[in-house]
């Protein structure tokens, strides 16, 4: 008798489980179709770029501008940081809250290295006066890198979020889809990376 | 195993640590290659813009299987279907804007 109702108790909570896990994917979804439409704004962008890439108007072309090592110093920081944090959603998975907690920690630490990185080379390309006024491939250029590390802005300030949400409530079922739709948008955002490195560094220094 | 691989019934399937290094390493490789290429300069322009606009596809597709997990299982086939009418979308723009243009620059250039 009791075994019965503790059975059908279980069979309840794993109905209401079903439903949070229902409720969970429509919310993944959602993020995902925010994420498609994130795309065609950088498509724009960088429709607009490839127009006036090669409009300098006298100023510098972007092999006399670029690094490339400094870009692929970049590259791999973003591209390690997309990996730190897919072993922040193993763990999650797992149920290893502390482990959870030191991925994504170091995740923030990549991302913001490469914001430093990134503030560090428009700061650099200002103060030697290639600023976004000087040219239409300028203007181009930093309105495409611009949005790109806004983006990863907005992720670091979203990885903190998620971590005090984390810290306080543990891994319950609205931080699994929170760093799920998280999970995404990192990823996402090494995705436009992959080509603003060809599109705008390597094909400008070609 | 069979825990390790198990998928969500909708958002997104779970990785195993050897999906993320078996990614991260091909993207590794795909993004030095192209680097490489252009910084040696040992090939002819074309080449190597062709060859990194390849890689940087196959890059692409390293990352959606890889770290996003997207497959052609049919719990996903609703993200894939927004993601191939996004592809549609970007290409629209993008090839568009720049026949557009090209040709406006090509039919302004009245010497």
């Amino acid at each position: 008798m009791s075994t019965e109702a503790v059975n059908n108790h279980n069979a309840h909570a794993h109905g209401h489980e079903h439903e949070h896990h229902d409720a969970s994917d429509m919310k993944v979804f959602g993020f995902w179709v925010y994420l498609m439409t994130d795309c065609i704004l950088f498509a724009t962008i960088f429709a607009t770029f490839a127009v006036l890439a090669n409009s300098y108007a006298g100023g510098p072309t972007g092999a006399e501008i670029f690094e490339l090592p400094f870009v692929l110093t970049e590259t791999m920081i973003l591209l390690v940081s997309s990996f730190t944090f897919g072993l922040a959603s193993i763990a999650g998975h797992h149920g290893k809250k502390s482990s959870v907690l030191g991925w994504l920690f170091v995740t923030f630490l990549l991302g913001l290295s490469f914001i430093i990185m990134e503030i560090y080379e428009f700061h650099h390309l200002i103060a030697e006066g290639f600023g976004p006024h000087n040219s239409a491939f300028l203007s181009a250029f930093f309105t495409l890198v611009g949005t790109h590390g806004l983006h990863v802005t907005c992720g670091l300030i979203w990885l903190v979020v998620m971590m005090v949400q984390i810290k306080k409530n543990g891994l319950d079922t609205n931080n699994n889809t929170r760093m799920m739709n998280l999970s995404l948008f990192w990823h996402f955002l090494d995705i436009i990376w992959i080509f603003v490195f060809t599109v705008v560094y390597l094909l400008g220094v070609l | 195993m069979a825990h390790n691989e198990h998928t969500s019934h909708g958002g997104a399937s779970h990785g195993t640590v050897k999906s993320y290094i078996v990614g991260f390493v091909l993207s590794v490789i795909l993004t030095v290659i192209p680097f490489w290429m252009v910084m040696s300069g040992s090939f002819s322009k074309s080449v190597t813009a062709i060859s990194i606009f390849v890689l940087a596809f196959i890059q692409l597709f390293v990352h959606l299987v890889y770290f996003l997990h997207m497959n052609r299982s049919s719990e996903q086939q609703w993200n894939v279907m927004a993601f191939v009418y996004t592809v549609i979308m970007v290409a629209i723009l993008v090839i568009g804007s720049l026949w557009i243009m090209l040709n406006l620059n090509y039919n302004m250039m009245m010497g």
